[in-house]
């Protein structure tokens, strides 16, 4: 509960040179905000449109809010779709966060059925049951298996969303929230990750997430 | 369990923090991203950033306020003032915001609503509402333009009318307690929050951590925002916090 700074997570060791990671640009959403939180914690963020990238990447984050449907018509005509699932194939790290982890999942059901990019079990749905809707603020993350992203048994983080993922697979299901009902909020499976909270709005928890993804990227590169 | 929030607010006026009573009176209140950094230390959960003067002046956001501010804070940034196309709301949110607030040109253009949420997802969009108590219209008339401008809206219809379109949340300001430090405004904030099924952000008149626990209790409001308070350091959040987490309720 104690509030610390966000500044605070940079005391940490200095990254030896900045990291390259690739954040896929779809025009939708608030690109600024990942990129400054990424430079934070001693990433060179590569902000691009062009799915060709992708084959030369060490570390890929996809970002998002809106719509399910746009966005996933947006990356196929980008060509960022088949990009994506090969990149994912060869086992290097991917991680989706907010709309951007809702595409990882097979379909969604957000203005008549839509495909997503089937890297994980599962489909997306509006969210029912809950207080109010959508889904805004900070709730606690408890971690439910061990995996990368998490690195305490309980944090907050910031959310604000109106669908969510379902049928997760239980062995993909890192952390979860409560609002109403249980809330997929951190899925992985292997190097295919995703965060349905935004790390780039969660204070000191966010910024220590990417950091854990950053050792990731390191690790496999 | 999903906190409430506690939300400083920053009224932009030619690039400095400023902050009146009753919409009147402005004194400077310091440098936006300056504040907003000490603002997300002690803990704050999201920052509001207003551009008062935008409509008034007829000018477009501040953006590079909102970019000085997404470079040093790891917090939600919602932004206003002046936001009267799509266009203005990509602009907003590439300078780093992640939500827009639209006020008086929700007002007079419906639609904006409708085209942000479409375009962008309905948690983008914040529509904030000034009104000020009294008789007629259900209790509560809505007022635009920085509050000069009397409109035939009753609070609660409008409320209704701008979820139907696609607002997400609601940011509700009583005029008549702006700056005041006398207390919220409990019976219309908690009026709004049992019509609509999106969050409420209750504004206006915070003077005191019991003031602000009631708004949160009694009031049914989501999220707190307060200026003059945070602004003057007449209350910490930090200690604010401890005395709502004291209270049960949850906090980060």
């Amino acid at each position: 509960m104690a509030p610390s700074s966000p500044e605070g997570a940079t005391d940490r060791r200095p990254a030896p040179r900045p990291l390259p990671i690739v954040v896929i640009d779809h025009g939708r959403g608030n690109l600024r905000s990942v990129q400054a939180a990424l430079s934070r914690v001693g990433a060179a963020p590569v902000v691009t449109g062009e799915s060709s990238v992708l084959a030369g990447a060490s570390g890929v984050i996809l970002p998002g809010v809106g719509s399910f449907h746009d966005a996933f018509t947006t990356l196929e005509n980008l060509g960022f779709v088949a990009a994506l699932r090969d990149y994912a194939a060869s086992g290097r790290p991917l991680l989706g966060l907010c709309l951007g982890m809702q595409l990882l999942f097979e379909s969604a059901e957000e203005g008549g059925p839509c495909p997503g990019l089937g890297l994980l079990r599962g489909r997306v749905v509006q969210l029912e049951g809950t207080p109010r809707l959508p889904h805004i603020g900070w709730n606690l993350v408890r971690r439910r298996r061990p995996g990368v992203l998490l690195g305490r048994e309980a944090d907050h983080f910031f959310f604000v969303h109106s669908y969510g993922a379902r049928d997760v697979e239980d062995a993909c299901l890192v952390g979860t929230t409560e609002y109403g009902p249980t809330i997929p909020a951190v899925v992985e499976k292997g190097n295919v990750m995703g965060t349905q909270f935004h790390p780039e709005r969660s204070g000191t928890a966010g910024l220590e997430l990417f950091q854990r993804f950053l050792g990731v990227v390191r690790r496999c590169s | 369990m999903l906190c409430k929030r506690i939300i400083p607010c920053l009224d932009l006026k030619d690039g400095r923090v400023v902050k009146g009573t009753r919409f009147e009176g402005l004194r400077d209140a310091g440098d936006p991203a300056e504040q907003a950094a000490f603002y997300s230390a002690e803990g704050a959960d999201e920052i509001v950033c207003l551009d008062i003067a935008a409509s008034r002046e007829g000018r477009g956001p501040v953006l590079r306020a909102i970019e000085r501010i997404a470079e040093r804070v790891f917090i939600p940034l919602t932004a206003g003032g002046g936001i009267s196309s799509a266009e203005d709301v990509r602009a907003t949110l590439l300078a780093g915001a992640d939500r827009v607030s639209l006020n008086t040109q929700a007002v007079l253009n419906p639609g904006l609503i409708e085209a942000t949420a479409e375009r962008f997802g309905v948690q983008c969009v914040v529509v904030a509402i000034d009104f000020r108590a009294g008789a007629g219209l259900g209790g509560w008339r809505v007022f635009t333009h920085g509050g000069t401008v009397p409109t035939e809206l009753s609070l609660v219809d409008w409320a209704q009318r701008a979820v139907r379109l696609g607002a997400g949340e609601l940011l509700l300001t009583s005029m008549d307690r702006d700056g005041t430090v006398d207390g919220y405004d409990l019976e219309a904030t908690r009026a709004v929050a049992e019509a609509v099924p999106v969050p409420i952000i209750a504004s206006g008149g915070a003077g005191t951590r019991e003031h602000i626990a009631a708004v949160l209790a009694e009031g049914r409001a989501d999220a707190a925002l307060a200026a003059s308070i945070f602004h003057y350091r007449k209350l910490r959040i930090s200690d604010l916090k401890a005395y709502l987490g004291e209270r049960g309720m949850p906090v980060r």
